[in-house]
């Protein structure tokens, strides 16, 4: 789960991450007003789950409150990355002398966590690794014994070398950061960058956190952080009903238990000149609601043109997906074909129930892939 | 012969009473699986199926039955404690059906587990099956046939629909492993690899992998270092959109590390045949097998 800058930011005031001072705002004459109260030159800061926003027109500068009202009236509503911007924060512009990174991530080669510092901050850390990875210092967390102190303070020295003071609250900061994934049960945090003010102190002015979703459940505060708006409706829907929803940009709507078989399915469907509109799982145990559920979402899309359901009955079994199928096609209008395979548990009783409702089933996964590809006229 | 385990394991199922854990129990004991108890805490002194004793820890089920190996059902909450109670209690094999454990949880876990010299399967996998031999897990019995393949996969169904494939066509499996869809796992392909490379029983290796991490690249190079016999790929997730996770926890494009066709030039340009569709596998098994 994603988390907005300004909800992150919050994650490090409580740890004593060092973070400018800002406040949200839904209006342009919120941030004016919230403008006026700091007092200072500000940053408008659209709030989306999107990188590059700086270049996508998201953050502006303003030196007065008008201009924080102006700058505002701009950002909100805008779209960046097909996400429309329902907020921004308002923060005062610092003077910056310089700008670090500093993040943490769950590496999954090593099975540990990844503290990684650069002085090369304020651009994506993918770039500096590939341009100057020797700029890039790393300190793997032993998940048995925790970040050791020693360890924050070797980062801290590299990344300000000579520095005594800085490196000082540099180590701080990473010991804090790291308390802040723990705590929040993150998968990636990221401060970029880390700004040098011109009296030499440092601070959080941009924040990152990406929440491991298995977290959530042991995690309310957290996961009353989540921006359901910011989301498509559809997959909201989807994961309230514990299915896994992803819209694509193809046409042909895809059915599947199991996410490495949805995936492959979806890799079919392109094989045989056809473009997926969806990643569906409906998971392993799959009751007839999920499916019904599962049809409801494929069509309200409207650029579905054909259905494929690809069933590998195992702990699914093909008989409760066909009477999902049977059930959601009282309820709803079939306005698109539907092809279904299945094969595997209950698969013998599965057809009778389809084709006693007037439905054609196959057993051959690439046959009814080609067929549900030529159905969407592709 | 077969890797990991074989029909004189003697299984613990931990969760054995829950919805999932009983069912699959009876599923793994009608496929032939040695289950010699189950531990549910709080249940101990019951029976399961009328004939296998119910403990409340897995060390009682270690002494009292010689269990050597678990499987685990228990609910994602107390999932990390179940692997780390079976290690410790001395069980060698460690299988974890459960999905959703947090990732910060499995780093401690599978460092204790490593460290308490025992070996996991998972978590959030269909477990592994020796056919003829042992179930311990979830995969369906009556997809499987014994025979020369050794199969290792990231993901369930597809790797059903890849091994009915090749039971289909003749090939029936030493051993079918899935390793699990998280990011944090416990065994991974190298591991598989390795074993089936020792193992007499495999002739050929068949991998299926997926969006998301370095795994199937440092497998990619492994095998051309290290194994002998051959290895067949394929990746799911080539109309994957990057940054969506796609169901698996795992499975992932990050920036632009770990789409599926990096994986698939890494798999070709050490020596991998990579099949189009899971459909092509038994074809290039049996070319690369020469039958």
């Amino acid at each position: 789960m994603n988390i907005h800058e300004f909800q992150a930011k919050e994650i490090f005031r409580q740890h004593g991450i060092p973070v400018p001072p800002g406040e949200v705002a839904t209006t342009a004459e919120q941030a004016e007003k919230i403008a006026a109260k700091l007092g200072t030159k500000v940053v408008v800061k659209a709030q989306v789950h999107a990188g590059g926003r700086g270049k996508a027109g998201g953050v502006k500068l303003a030196a007065t409150p008008a201009e924080a009202k102006e700058a505002a009236s701009k950002i909100l509503g805008m779209q960046i990355k097909g996400l429309t911007v329902a907020r921004v924060l308002v923060t005062p512009a610092e003077e910056i002398e310089h700008e670090a990174y500093v993040g943490a991530i769950v590496d999954r080669a090593s099975g540990t966590v990844v503290l990684m510092a650069s002085p090369e901050g304020g651009i994506d850390i993918e770039e500096v690794a590939a341009k100057t990875p020797e700029l890039i210092f790393k300190e793997h967390v032993d998940p048995r014994y925790g970040l050791l102190p020693h360890q924050a303070s070797r980062l801290a020295h590299k990344l300000y070398p000579g520095d005594p003071g800085r490196a000082r609250q540099a180590a701080d900061i990473i010991r804090k950061l790291y308390a802040s994934m723990v705590d929040a049960g993150a998968s990636l945090i990221e401060i970029n960058p880390l700004i040098t003010t011109p009296s030499g102190e440092l601070q959080a002015i941009d924040a990152k956190v990406n929440i491991d979703d298995n977290e959530l459940s042991r995690r309310e505060e957290i996961a009353a952080l989540r921006d359901i708006e910011s989301e498509a409706p559809a997959e909201v829907e989807a994961r309230s009903k514990g299915l896994t929803y992803i819209k694509l940009e193809g046409n042909v709507g895809c059915c599947v238990n199991g996410a490495g078989l949805a995936m492959a399915t979806m890799d079919l469907v392109k094989h045989y000149g056809g473009e997926p509109a969806n990643f569906l799982d409906i998971g392993g145990s799959s009751s007839p609601e999920k499916v019904v559920t599962a049809l409801r979402i494929i069509m309200a899309d409207p650029a579905v043109k054909s259905i494929l359901f690809n069933i590998f009955g195992g702990i699914t079994r093909c008989d409760d997906v066909a009477n999902g199928i049977v059930e959601a096609s009282k309820g709803i209008e079939l306005k698109v074909p539907i092809t279904i395979r299945l094969t595997g548990t209950n698969e013998q009783q599965a057809v009778r129930i389809l084709e006693g409702a007037g439905f054609s089933a196959m057993t051959d996964m690439d046959e009814a892939v080609r067929k549900a590809v030529e159905l969407a006229g592709n | 012969m077969a890797i990991f385990a074989d029909s004189s394991t003697r299984v613990v199922v931990q969760g054995i009473t829950g919805r999932d854990g009983s069912f699959h129990s009876a599923q793994m004991l009608e496929y032939g699986t040695k289950i010699a108890a189950g531990v549910t805490p709080g249940k101990g002194g019951q029976k399961f199926d009328g004939k296998v004793p119910i403990f409340d820890t897995v060390e009682e089920a270690v002494r009292k039955e010689g269990a050597t190996a678990s499987v685990i059902y228990v609910p994602a909450a107390f999932a990390a404690s179940a692997i780390c109670e079976a290690a410790d209690s001395g069980v060698k094999l460690i299988v974890c059906i459960t999905e959703g454990i947090p990732v910060l949880d499995m780093l401690r876990t599978t460092r204790y587990v490593a460290d308490q010299g025992a070996r996991l399967i998972g978590p959030n996998c269909p477990g592994m099956i020796s056919p003829g031999q042992a179930k311990l897990g979830i995969i369906p019995g009556q997809i499987v046939e014994p025979g020369p393949i050794g199969v290792v996969s990231r993901s369930g169904t597809l790797t059903y629909e890849v091994v009915w494939a090749l039971t289909r066509e003749g090939f029936g499996q030493s051993s079918c492993i899935g390793i699990g869809g998280d990011p944090v796992i416990g065994t991974n392909f190298i591991d598989c690899l390795d074993a089936f490379e020792q193992d007499p029983q495999t002739e050929a290796i068949v991998l299926i992998g997926e969006i998301g991490g370095a795994d199937e690249q440092n497998a990619a190079r492994h095998i051309r270092e290290h194994l002998s016999k051959p290895v067949v790929g394929f990746v799911a997730g080539r109309t994957a959109p990057p940054g969506r996770r796609m169901g698996h926890a795992g499975a992932i494009i990050s920036g632009s590390q770990g789409t599926a066709a990096e994986k698939i030039a890494t798999f070709r340009d050490n020596g991998v045949e990579v099949a189009e569709r899971p459909v092509d596998v038994p074809a290039i098994v049996s070319k690369e097998l020469n039958v």
